[in-house]
Parts: structure tokens; sequence; C-alpha cells
């Protein structure tokens, strides 16, 4: 009798274990929904984009022509002669997106590195706690204050203080030069993706070991060397899957951008020496936002979405990069 | 006392006074990079400082309380271009629906990341999806969301295209929105989670309970402080964001209702944002009255703070021990690193 009723299903059990299944079913369900949406949203965009790839084929990224004649062609619907409607290139885009993000990376790297190791090693307890919010707040600040900063009082200031009139006149016929310009949208860039980096790097710094760091302090090693040698070396991978996420950051950043970078499609050559800092950039993302107009257009709205695919697969590969590139420290161990 | 001081006993190691490593005695190169760390961390406190200070000196100079009540109109003149209530209340009602959307989704798939992970490729897969969404540029967001809203049958989201207008509305921008915040809050969750230690869900086993009960009763209640961190910090990410409302939400500088119905006209109607407005009376935008973008810049500044006390307020302490401030503000910042890790 007592082991029948032992045997037979609680009714109780048996409906928990099935809400329990239930719930386990449902989050599952939206789980692949969450993965579904976004591979739906990579093959849409790049779907939408084909028209624009196809017409142009490599030569998409290729230069030649103005980015800006092109676009004002699609708007009006007349093409140039001897192209058809659908023709772009997108090399000066690309490149001020390259060149912004490139100079931006490497500084914010440095900076971030030495501050992150500030703030693990060196850095007073009081002096940590000041920090701590204010690298919260600058990861905070929205993008367009940041933008409203750089073009209402960083611009001005680099237009009247560093370039001179002489380089103005120099490069008139080409481009005309302002306070907007590559060295204005880096360095406001960099402000933007420091707090990433060194909340990351920092968290890779204190996760290394302390014996490893204590091992070597006691073979007479003085600090900075230990960090150099040890602390850095061993926190290198995360350090730079940070870096590549930062890279993501930095291309997908459109507002401020669009804001300070120059607005004017003009691939800026390094060969000009410094005029090059002061010449006008303007990044895929910029160049989308600032278009976004133009979406009701067909052959328009074919190019932004290109220019969109894009920034996506980028953004993709950027991501998958940053994780292959942290698992070297996971050989070691550490968790970062 | 006198046979104690005498007698030869050997001082304890631990009594002698550690000694302390000067950084003068260190090489020059070694030194300059100290001072370097130095001079970085102060820097990054100067920028800050001035970037707060600058808002406050221009933004209440510019500041007038008639801002704060009148709609804006699109005028040259200063006096008549009106403030910023449109905005205000475009910025809530984007910011609401979008946490409405993200933060129950977010914490869901943060538990299901974190709890269930079955079948094993799903969870990899998804775990890496939610981190190139996280990736993914909130312009891009908004370009997607133009092609799904744009398609006939979700023209119940928005006023429809009257005039080569693509479906953009409250609605649409909150919906896409929850996409920029999500995973901030996924990655807040699945962390958290991370940190129980197991003998807790194993208790609440021995106790009979099954799993959803343990994490409905048990897991979640004890991650409160993590999850409402996260939650807060999407909503942060959604007030800063400018693209998905310039492309989303129409860019009228009024709030326009669709329709006689009030609350579901303005829902489905296009209006602004503070970022949005900000934009427009900046240099770069048509409206061009820095005044007025300082004002609101202000504004804006002000709630990012407001909201920045409140994540470091909830997420204080909530950890005991364990985790250092930058741990938490990281797994805030980044995105998992997928179940696998």
């Amino acid at each position: 009798m007592v082991a029948a009723t032992a045997r037979r299903p609680n009714p109780e059990l048996a409906a928990a274990a099935r809400s329990d299944r239930r719930a386990e079913l449902l989050l599952g369900a939206l789980a692949f929904g969450a993965f579904a949406l976004i591979a739906f949203m990579v093959v849409t965009v790049v779907l939408k984009a084909w028209p624009s790839f196809s017409y142009n084929g490599l030569s998409w990224f290729g230069s030649g022509g103005n980015v800006e004649t092109e676009l004002r062609v699609m708007r009006e619907g007349t093409p140039l002669p001897g192209h058809g409607l659908a023709y772009f290139r997108a090399w000066p885009l690309i490149w001020g997106t390259v060149i912004t993000t490139v100079v931006a990376v490497v500084l914010a790297l440095v900076i971030s590195t030495l501050a992150a190791v500030f703030l693990t090693e060196f850095a007073p307890a009081r002096v940590r706690r000041i920090i701590e919010p204010v690298v919260r707040l600058l990861a905070g600040v929205p993008s367009v204050i940041y933008g409203l900063i750089g073009i209402l009082a960083i611009a001005p200031w680099i237009n009247e203080h560093l370039i001179s009139n002489s380089r103005k006149q120099s490069v008139i016929y080409v481009v005309q030069l302002n306070g907007a310009n590559l060295t204005t949208a880096s360095l406001i860039l960099t402000v933007m993706i420091l707090p990433i980096m060194i909340a990351l790097c920092a968290n890779a710094l204190a996760a290394v070991p302390v014996s490893w760091r204590e091992g070597s302090a006691a073979l007479g090693v003085n600090r900075w060397r230990t960090i150099w040698r040890v602390s850095l070396r061993t926190a290198w991978p995360a350090i730079a899957a940070a870096t590549v996420l930062a890279t993501a950051r930095a291309l997908g950043e459109a507002v401020m951008l669009a804001m300070v970078a120059g607005g004017t499609a003009f691939a800026a050559n390094p060969l000009d020496g410094l005029t090059f800092f002061f010449e006008p950039v303007r990044p895929l993302a910029a160049m989308i936002f600032q278009e976004s107009e133009g979406l009701t257009i067909a052959t328009l709205s074919h190019t932004i979405y290109a220019m969109a695919a894009v920034l996506l697969v980028s953004a993709t590969m950027l991501s998958f990069a940053g994780w292959a590139a942290k698992q070297p420290m996971k050989r070691y161990g550490v968790r970062a | 006392m006198a046979s104690v001081a005498t007698s030869p006993q050997p001082v304890p190691p631990q009594a002698l006074p550690a000694p302390r490593e000067r950084v003068s005695s260190w090489p020059l190169i070694d030194r300059i990079c100290y001072w370097l760390c130095w001079v970085t961390g102060i820097g990054l406190c100067v920028i800050a400082v001035g970037i707060v200070l600058y808002m406050f000196v221009k933004g209440i100079g510019y500041l007038r309380p008639e801002l704060f009540v009148k709609s804006p109109s699109a005028s040259l003149r200063q006096t008549q271009s009106g403030g910023f209530l449109d905005p205000i209340i475009g910025t809530l009602i984007v910011t609401a629906i979008g946490t409405a959307v993200a933060a129950p989704t977010g914490i869901a798939l943060g538990v299901w990341l974190s709890e269930y992970r079955r079948p094993r490729w799903l969870a990899r897969v998804v775990g890496s999806s939610i981190e190139i969404l996280a990736g993914v540029p909130s312009i891009v967001l908004a370009l997607f969301g133009l092609l799904i809203v744009s398609q006939g049958f979700l023209s119940f989201l928005s006023q429809g295209s009257p005039q080569g207008s693509l479906g953009e509305s409250f609605l649409d921008a909150g919906l896409f929105m929850a996409l920029l915040a999500m995973p901030l809050i996924v990655a807040a969750t699945y962390e958290a989670l991370e940190q129980v230690p197991n003998r807790v869900r194993e208790a609440s086993y021995a106790l009979g309970k099954t799993r959803i009960t343990t994490i409905r009763r048990v897991l979640l209640p004890s991650i409160r402080p993590s999850m409402a961190g996260g939650v807060v910090l999407g909503m942060g990410r959604i007030i800063g964001d400018t693209a998905i409302v310039t492309v989303l939400l129409g860019l009228t500088l009024k709030n326009e209702s669709v329709g006689s119905t009030p609350i579901i006209g303005t829902l489905r109607g296009t209006g602004s944002t503070l970022t949005s407005y900000v934009y427009y009376n900046s240099p770069a935008g048509e409206g061009n009255s820095h005044e007025k973008a300082y004002a609101a810049a202000f504004v804006l500044l002000m709630i990012v703070l407001l909201l920045n006390a409140i994540v470091t307020r909830i997420t204080r302490g909530s950890e005991p021990g364990a985790r250092s401030w930058w741990s938490r503000f990281s797994i805030q910042v980044r995105s998992i690193a997928g179940p696998s890790s």
C-alpha cells in the first residue's frame, strides 16, 4: 500500500515539473528568438545593400569620383555621363573611418594602459575613489554632448590657434580647412572610448594572480618592472580584446563624428605632412547619419544600406576577434 | 622587566618594518613611466571635471524656466523658437518603452544563458549573438529597424506612410532602443548569476523546489541590485542615443500625435528627444541656436549624472568583498564572453 502510493506520481510534483519544463522551453524559445533576430538583421541589411554592391562590384570599396557628387546624383535621379545611377566609390568614407578609428584607438590604448596601471597599482585609495566615478561619468556622457563641446569649443579653438592662414591658403583649391577636422574628431573619439578600455584593462590587471607579482618582487625586481614584465604580459590578451571592443565602438560612432569630423568626404592624405591632421574627413557612420533623410529614394537607400552593411560586418568580425584575442589568458587560468 | 630586555630573544620577523620601496631608487625610465601613470590618472579627472564644468557654466547661463514648459517651434528668432518640453517628454516616452521591453527580455536571456544553457550549441550561438548585438553601431540598428517597421503588417505601430515617411513613431523608436539596452542587461544578469555560489541552488533543490521556482524565489531576488544596475545603465544608453531617434522618430520638433486617441495617438506619432533636440540646435543641425543646445545638453547631462549616481548607489556593496569596482563596471560595459567562458 505504502509502496504503491510512493510509486504513483504525486500530482503536485508532476505539475511543478511540467511548469518547470514549460519555463525552460519558453526561455529557450526567447533565446532562439534573440539569435534569429540578430541573424535576420545581418541578412536583411546585406540583402537590402546588395543592389549597390552588385552594380559596383569590388570597386565599391575603391576610390574614384567624388562621393558628394555621386550621392547628389542619386538624390536627383540624373546619372553622370558614362556611369549608371548607382555608381558609387566609397574609399574616402572608408579611409575616413579607418584613420579616425586608428588614431583614436592607438591613443586610447596608451592612455588606458597607463591609467589602468595607475588605478590598480599606484593610486592611493583616496585618489582611486575619485577616479572611479570619473571614469563612470566619462562612459555615460551621451555622444551628442561630446559633439556639442567639440563643435562649439574645441573646433573653434583649433581653427584659431593651430591652423595658420598660410596653411589654409596652401590647400584652398582642394579643400577648405577649419576646426572640424581629423584631429578634433580623433581626440574626442579617444576620450569617448577611454572609459571602456580603462575598465577592461584595470579588470584584467586586477585578475593577475598576486603570487606571480610577489614572486617577481621577491627576486628583487622593482614595481614598475614587475608590472611591465609580469602583469602587463599576463593581461596582454585581455588588453587586446579591450582594444578590439573599443575599435568596434569607434567604428560605430555616428553623431559625434557627424558634428566634428568636417562633413566633407575627403580622403585626407598622409603625404600632406602636418596639414594632414587638419584635413576634414567623413566616416561611414557619420555619413549614414547625415544622409538618413534620403532613405526614401531607392538607389540612395541601397547605397546607405551598403555602408551600413560594411559597418555591421566589421563590427561582427571585431566581436569575434575580441573573443579570439582573449583565449590565451584562459590558458593561464586567469579569468578576466 | 629588565631580564626580558636583556634576554637575547630574536625579534620575530613580522615585527621588522617592511622595507619600503622608494620610487627615487628606480632607473630613470621606470620613474618616467611611474610619473606618466600619475599624469594620465590626474589628466582623466581634469578632462571629466572640464566637461562637467563647461556644461554647467554654459548650460546654467542659458537655462530659463520657461524652456521647460514651452514646446519648440521652428523659428530663427531665439525668443520664438520655444523651449524643450516636447523633447523631454519624448525622452521619457522612448526610455519608458525601451526599458519596458528590454528589462524583462534581457533578464530572461541572462537567466537562460546562466541557468539552462541547453542545448549547448544554442547557448554558444545565443551568447555570441548577444555579444555581436552589443557591438552593432546604433545607426545600423536604426536602419535595420526602419527596414522592419516599414513593412506593411507593422504599420499599426506608426502613422503609416502618408507623405513618404517610412513608418516613424515613438513605438518604433522605443522597440529598437530596447535592442540597444538589452546586451547590457543580459550581461549584468548573467555575470551576477555566475557569481551566486552553487550551494545556494543546491540548497533550494534539496528543499524540493524546481528550477524555475529556485530562479524566481532564490536567485533573482539575490541579484536584484546587479539587475537594477544593468537596467539603469541600459536606460542611460537609451537616453544618450541620437541615431535611432533620428531615423525612427521622424525628427519633428513637436510630438505630433496621430488620430484622436490621446495616448496611443502620441505613441504612434513622431516627435523628438533631448538628444535630437541638441543635435538640431547645434551648428551641425538646422536650428543652429547654440544657447538652446547648451541648455538642453545641460538638462541631458544632469539626467545622465543622476542615473550614474543611481547605478553607483544600487551596486555599491551588493557583491560583498570579492569583486572590485572595475570588475563590476566592466561587467556592465562589456558584453558577456559567451557561456563557454
